[in-house]
């Protein structure tokens, strides 16, 4: 009898604890943000060069809690579950829209931040597509998507066009993204059709030319695409401009074209969310990224395309001219950004990369 | 020491199970029978049925078996080679088999990668020897190696474990009342060998199971079991309730196995771990 009692007091006393320790968390968040001195910001994985941190907290005495995701899809999880309140973000344009959309993003006061001036307008105006007037965003770093090719193993008269993915002759020799809206651009791009589709007859074809790709496919990657190129593992991969200038580095052989059907270019921008404690700090923070020597530091670690004019003056005319970093604008006019789907259509996209996965 | 004392011993283990068992299993109920708003639904424990998940389960369930087939093959006689060593040999021989799970699992796939590679290390080796290369990476195969090569161990040691327990008297009076070799590895050796094979063969099948980081690697994306549906509907699709449902599914299937396999086993010596 008494040993019953104790055991459900101690159980009792456990829940209570636990919820407590919680509840505790849940408060506690926003005490440690709000701290006039610290800086939370969220990025894409190994985008921006660590020295840049160090050099900021010395500079400024603000500390830097730097935190990083993969995809924008994890950034969004990340984001919205709200476990932390970040001061500032940077993610890709359709995300963004998304989050502006949902009222997550505050208009930037760009007058704080003198060497904005630095961002070519060009890039401004590309942005509109998704932050229609200028409002919440300054672009980080920009590119296309197209085909990374070894010139040894690959006819590159042929390149030119999405076919040559689904060229027999290449079986098990093509990388694919794995991700689902990046490897629906091929199909959708292939056939004529928006990027951006939500048609579920346009889908369902773009799915069935993606599954007759698919034993020609060697693997999807995401990050190992640029290293499976280098060693040569495969003759063709669908990357990102800045990962094949990457590979082209390490690889002579490689080359990078975007095909003539046209492709997708993207922007990847910083934003202020409305979680922000400490708009002065993240001001600073995207005022010390505008700044030419940060952001010439920045471009020699990322290698990315950046938007950044004082930068890209400064360069040696050779990368200035190299189309892979720096795509033409006649590349760019020809490319498609992507917007932001509703939940109804993200899922639907799901389900048909699931559905090409498990054939 | 009162019993009221002792009682509170079982403090940290309470709040471990509380928080880290109890609690989230709680919360994937609550995601895997309920929607968006809220409600009740048993429609994302249904969602197994549908065409693409059933075959990513199926799967799974084949590279699972295989997996544990192999091991059990590969562990049976070594469990017995290792039995007719004497003490001091044996142990070396254990701890050379053991070794690989020191070192960090993720390490020992990616070490595959490279092995099984277009131009990876066996290709090589074929091709100096005027041998066609061989396509194994990324596909349902490479996978199966992953897995054996990481779960052999949970294979071994239990088998290793209850044969180590058979006194040679016992074999020796079986033979001395006439049994030949083949009546002494049936009727002596295969059953009371038996509940270390059935603990093995949970330790291995269940993770085999449930698992998506060497499918994500060794199957370049190709191979889609069970777990990496579930981990995709986390971490890509938010589609939270769907992959709660599915996680449900899946326990279920791990507990209706090791029901069955339990139910085959006649626990006598405590050699099981679970």
């Amino acid at each position: 009898m008494k040993r019953t009692s104790i055991n459900k007091l101690l159980l009792a006393s456990l829940i209570v604890l636990s919820a407590c320790a919680l509840s505790g968390c849940g408060s506690k968040k926003g005490a440690s943000t709000s701290d006039a001195d610290t800086l939370t910001v969220l990025n894409y994985g190994k985008y921006i060069e660590p020295d840049v941190l160090t050099s900021f907290e010395k500079e400024t005495g603000i500390k830097v809690n730097y935190e990083e995701y993969e995809s924008p899809e994890e950034m969004y999880t990340k984001f919205t579950a709200g476990a932390i309140d970040y001061d500032l973000a940077c993610t890709s344009e359709y995300m963004i829209e998304r989050l502006i959309d949902e009222g997550y993003v505050k208009p930037i006061h760009y007058e704080n931040i003198p060497h904005f001036s630095n961002i070519d307008q060009t890039y401004l105006d590309y942005s509109k597509a998704f932050d229609p007037e200028n409002k919440y965003t300054i672009p980080y770093f920009f590119g296309t998507v197209g085909i990374l090719y070894n010139k040894n193993m690959v006819d590159a008269t042929k390149v030119h066009s999405w076919d040559i993915l689904w060229d027999e002759t290449y079986r098990d020799q093509i990388i694919m993204e794995n991700s689902v809206r990046d490897s629906f651009i091929v199909p959708f791009k292939r056939l004529g059709y928006s990027v951006n589709t939500t048609d579920q007859s346009q889908m369902e074809e773009a799915l069935d030319q993606l599954t007759a790709q698919k034993p020609l496919v060697y693997a999807y990657y995401v990050d190992e695409s640029a290293d499976e190129m280098i060693i040569e593992d495969a003759s063709m991969a669908l990357v990102y401009s800045g990962e094949a200038a990457y590979a082209q580095d390490y690889n002579e052989n490689l080359d990078y074209v975007v095909p003539d059907e046209g492709s997708n270019m993207w922007i990847d921008s910083w934003f202020i969310p409305k979680t922000c404690k400490n708009e002065s700090s993240a001001e600073k923070f995207l005022d010390y990224l505008c700044r030419e020597d940060i952001a010439m530091q920045n471009f020699d670690y990322v290698y990315y395309a950046t938007p950044n004019k004082a930068v890209y003056d400064a360069l040696d005319p050779e990368i200035q001219e190299n189309t892979t970093i720096f795509p033409t604008k006649e590349t760019l006019d020809n490319c498609e950004m992507f917007t932001y789907l509703d939940n109804d259509a993200t899922s639907r996209y799901n389900y048909l990369w699931k559905k090409l996965k498990s054939n | 020491m009162s019993k009221r004392k002792r009682r509170l011993f079982a403090g940290p283990y309470m709040v471990w199970i509380i928080g880290f068992t109890v609690l989230p299993i709680l919360m994937i109920l609550y995601y895997a029978f309920t929607n968006a708003d809220g409600s009740f639904t048993l429609s994302y424990l249904a969602g197994i049925g549908d065409p693409v998940h059933l075959k990513a389960l199926l799967l799974s369930l084949r590279l699972a078996v295989e997996c544990t087939v192999i091991c059990l093959i590969l562990s049976y006689p070594l469990a017995m080679i290792l039995h007719g060593l004497n003490i001091k040999k044996q142990s070396f021989v254990v701890f050379i088999f053991v070794l690989p799970m020191w070192m960090n699992f993720m390490l020992r796939i990616l070490a595959w990668q490279m092995l099984l590679a277009n131009n990876g290390i066996i290709n090589h080796l074929l091709n100096l020897l005027g041998l066609h290369s061989v396509r194994i990476l990324n596909t349902p195969t490479a996978v199966v190696f992953g897995m054996v090569y990481d779960f052999l161990p949970f294979m071994i040691l239990p088998i290793y474990n209850s044969m180590i327990r058979i006194r040679k008297d016992v074999i020796e009076a079986a033979k001395d009342l006439g049994a030949n070799d083949r009546i002494v590895f049936f009727k002596i050796i295969v059953p009371m060998t038996m509940s270390g094979v059935i603990s093995g063969i949970t330790m291995v099948f269940v993770p085999a199971l449930t698992s998506f980081v060497v499918s994500d690697l060794l199957g370049g994306g190709k191979v889609l079991l069970i777990g990496n549906v579930i981990e995709q509907s986390f971490m890509q699709g938010s589609e939270w309730n769907l992959g709660s449902g599915l996680s449900i599914v899946l326990m279920i299937f791990v507990i209706a196995s090791m029901a069955f396999m339990n139910s085959h086993s006649k626990e006598t010596e405590g050699t099981a771990v679970w």
